[in-house]
């Protein structure tokens, strides 16, 4: 009885209370979010507003002058459409060879955990070394690898970082990440459950169905979790191309962040740089605020 | 005896260790990772002893070194007590109170030997903000046996006429010898070096006096037309992506029958033991066109200490030691008189030691003391510099110059395209800085 007539007000004295002592406890780490993120983010915002080149002091209030810049740089449009290009063209690449991959090396076979290994082992290296490694071994039209070939087969060698400079590009990213895309993909392959595959088959279904519609749909959340993560690091290239091309030729293959970089420390434009900054996290957004629509009807 | 000398050297050591550790200060000097001054570094540790001081080393290359030591001495954060820099920021940081001015040097550092263009490239306003570590112009080095070979003879001031007519009969790519190794590397001080000169030459100018760019004239398109055509007709393949150390290490492996470049490559490519060309190079003057000043560049690698550092006496003394004629004369008895730090004083192009081991000084000399900051152009300028503007928006406006340029070279646009848009850029550039009204 004592207990019944008690009880509704026990659940939400609970929620009360809880409110009370949560809330001073989460403050130190909500305020460090806050200094970690939102304090760069308004410095930001403010000297975008500032006519500041770090060699002519002191700054000046500017207003929209860096704006204005900016969304009349007859570049901008280019330099979207690569930071777009060098993200999407990847995607595909890395999801397309990272499922292939993943299907090819999830059955056993012999030497099985060495080709695994092997597969992987691009993820371990350095953006930096990795560009050098393609850059000077492998694309270079005197000392190439690609070049050597060609001579052997009597073609003139290609200058990979002059003529398909953002192919070039492409490559060495989709190198570096097709890795990442076959380990997360294997993993999740492992924990299909055999018997789905096993009873697939026993009902008479091909390779490609069971593909289709066993495997696929089995591996649609790593997928989305694979596209998102991956759009984040892509949307921030930037040693692949200062190592190799520096944006050029022309502004073949600059993208957000190397155009910062290109007026913020090759120009010391900080108002530039930042006002390109403020654009960068808007682009950025509207490319979040997409995939996290798509993303959550998948999670 | 022994046991004795042993107990007295243990004693000098206990007693020095225990002398730096009392009144031990630490220099932290940034420099660029260029072979002249690595061995700087490695005859630092005699300074360190003798003076008592610590030195911390930064080395690193051009690009970072230029953004490290800007952002540091804009933002005066005082991590650098000696920095080392170019002629394009002395002047302008000079202006700005970010340098200590080296006045009232001592009368044995001899400042009246330093060479007269290089120090008034150095001084802003009667002082002088940085002292040079070495010095350069430009030159055209050639290889005497092809040319010799080919029944051709170069001028003493040759023109990019006739180099390119040279190139076209030297051009032997089936046997690996490209008939000229030319920058094409973009960037400001890659191939905006040399390209500015080609502007100059051609009857150019990079600025006409509104502040407007004039790199989309007559003069500058048929300067970089010219250009074009001579690195991809007769130059190596991926020729875009050779700089400075591209090319030397080209011509010293005997790759490429010609090549214009910096007068302190000439260590190098005449040293033997680093060169396969050695005894057979022959150099000439950098080539002039339609006009014939302005025609080779003028640049130093100076020694500064930022207004920020705290310990500028010390710096300063490390600052003489290095640049001083001792340490010149040093260089030369251990390292061989070829690889002295060249450029710099009147007394190192006096001494017959190095004259006898250098047959390029005297062109060095000639080279550097031709060079003008002022007067180069055809037309008026309003800017101080040869094949770049002293101001501080130059970096910007030259890089993406460079970039459109090299954008020409690969095909990728026409050079009129690549020209207008650079021009484009600069106006809008030099209008947010206030130059244009």
């Amino acid at each position: 009885m004592a207990n019944s007539t008690t009880s509704p007000d026990v659940p939400g004295n609970r929620k009360r209370h809880r409110k009370f002592r949560t809330w001073p406890l989460l403050v130190p780490a909500v305020s460090i979010l806050a200094v970690w993120a939102i304090v760069p983010l308004i410095l930001t915002v403010w000297y975008s507003f500032q006519n500041y080149n770090l060699q002519v002091p002191p700054a000046v209030w500017g207003g929209l002058i860096n704006y204005e810049y900016l969304l009349t740089d007859p570049d901008l449009p280019v330099v979207v459409w690569n930071t777009l290009l060098m993200v999407f063209v990847p995607l595909i690449i890395t999801i397309g060879l990272g499922l292939a991959f993943a299907v090819l090396y999830d059955g056993p076979f012999p030497g099985q955990p060495i080709a695994r290994l092997l597969v992987i082992t691009p993820f371990f290296v350095m953006p930096t070394v990795a560009a050098l490694v393609w850059k000077n071994l492998f694309f270079h039209p005197v000392f190439g690898l690609l070049a050597w070939g060609e001579k052997l087969l009597g073609l003139e060698p290609v200058d990979w970082f002059s003529d398909y400079p953002m192919a070039a590009i492409i490559i060495i990213i989709s190198w570096m990440w097709t890795p990442f895309a076959t380990l997360i993909l294997l993993t999740a392959m492992q924990s299909l459950d055999r018997e789905q595959i096993e009873a697939a088959r026993m009902d008479g279904a091909k390779v490609m169905a069971r593909f289709r519609y066993v495997v696929l749909p089995h591996l649609t959340r790593p997928i989305a979790v694979l596209i998102m993560l991956e759009t984040i690091f892509f949307l921030a290239t930037y040693a692949e191309i200062y190592v190799t091309t520096s944006g050029g030729p022309g502004s073949a293959t600059t993208n957000i962040p190397f155009y910062i970089y290109s007026r913020a420390l090759q120009g010391f434009d900080v108002g530039l740089a930042s006002a390109a900054g403020v654009f960068a996290i808007i682009i950025a957004n509207i490319v979040a605020y997409f995939f996290a629509r798509a993303m959550s009807e998948q999670l | 005896m022994l046991l004795k000398k042993l107990l007295m050297t243990t004693s000098v050591a206990l007693l020095t260790t225990a002398g730096i550790a009392q009144a031990e200060t630490t220099l932290t000097i940034a420099t660029v990772n260029n072979p002249d001054m690595v061995v700087m570094q490695k005859y630092s540790a005699e300074y360190e002893k003798e003076a008592g001081v610590k030195l911390n080393w930064l080395v690193l290359d051009e690009n970072t070194l230029r953004q490290r030591v800007t952002t540091d001495i804009a933002t005066k954060g005082g991590q650098f007590d000696v920095i080392t820099i170019g002629l394009y920021e002395t002047p302008i940081w000079g202006k700005q109170g970010w340098l200590m001015p080296f006045d009232d040097m001592p009368a044995s550092y001899d400042v009246a030997d330093i060479l007269p263009t290089v120090k008034d490239a150095l001084s802003y306003d009667g002082h002088l903000y940085s002292v040079p570590f070495y010095a350069e112009s430009s030159m055209t080095f050639y290889r005497k046996d092809l040319f010799e070979k080919a029944g051709l003879t170069m001028p003493d001031h040759p023109t990019w006429t006739q180099i390119t007519d040279f190139a076209s009969k030297l051009d032997d790519k089936a046997n690996g010898v490209a008939g000229i190794c030319i920058r094409g590397l973009a960037g400001w001080g890659e191939n905006m070096a040399l390209l500015g000169l080609m502007g100059n030459v051609y009857g150019g100018t990079q600025f006409n006096m509104d502040w407007t760019s004039a790199v989309n004239s007559p003069a500058w398109n048929n300067a970089i037309n010219a250009y074009v055509k001579l690195a991809n007709d007769y130059g190596p393949p991926g020729v875009v992506g050779n700089g400075f150390n591209e090319n030397l290490n080209m011509l010293a492996e005997g790759k490429c029958a010609m090549w214009n470049d910096a007068t302190v490559a000439a260590g190098l490519l005449f040293d033997p033991k680093r060169s396969k060309v050695a005894d057979k190079l022959g150099i000439a003057a950098n080539p002039v066109e339609t006009w014939d000043k302005g025609g080779s560049w003028l640049w130093a690698w100076s020694l500064g200490i930022p207004s920020s550092s705290k310990n500028a006496d010390e710096a300063r003394k490390f600052i003489e030691w290095a640049t001083s004629k001792e340490y010149i004369n040093m260089i030369g008895e251990k390292e061989g008189w070829v690889t002295i730090p060249p450029g710099t004083r009147k007394s190192t192009y006096e001494n017959p030691k190095y004259l006898e081991a250098a047959v390029f000084a005297p062109a060095t000399l000639a080279a550097i003391e031709a060079s003008s900051l002022t007067d180069n152009t055809a037309v008026p300028k309003p800017y101080v510099g040869i094949n770049f503007a002293i101001i501080p928006e130059m970096q910007a406006i030259n890089n993406y110059l460079g970039q459109q340029i090299a954008a020409a070279l690969t095909g990728k646009m026409s050079v009129a395209e690549a020209l207008d848009a650079a021009a484009a850029n600069s106006d809008k550039i030099m209008k947010k800085a206030g130059y244009i009204k």
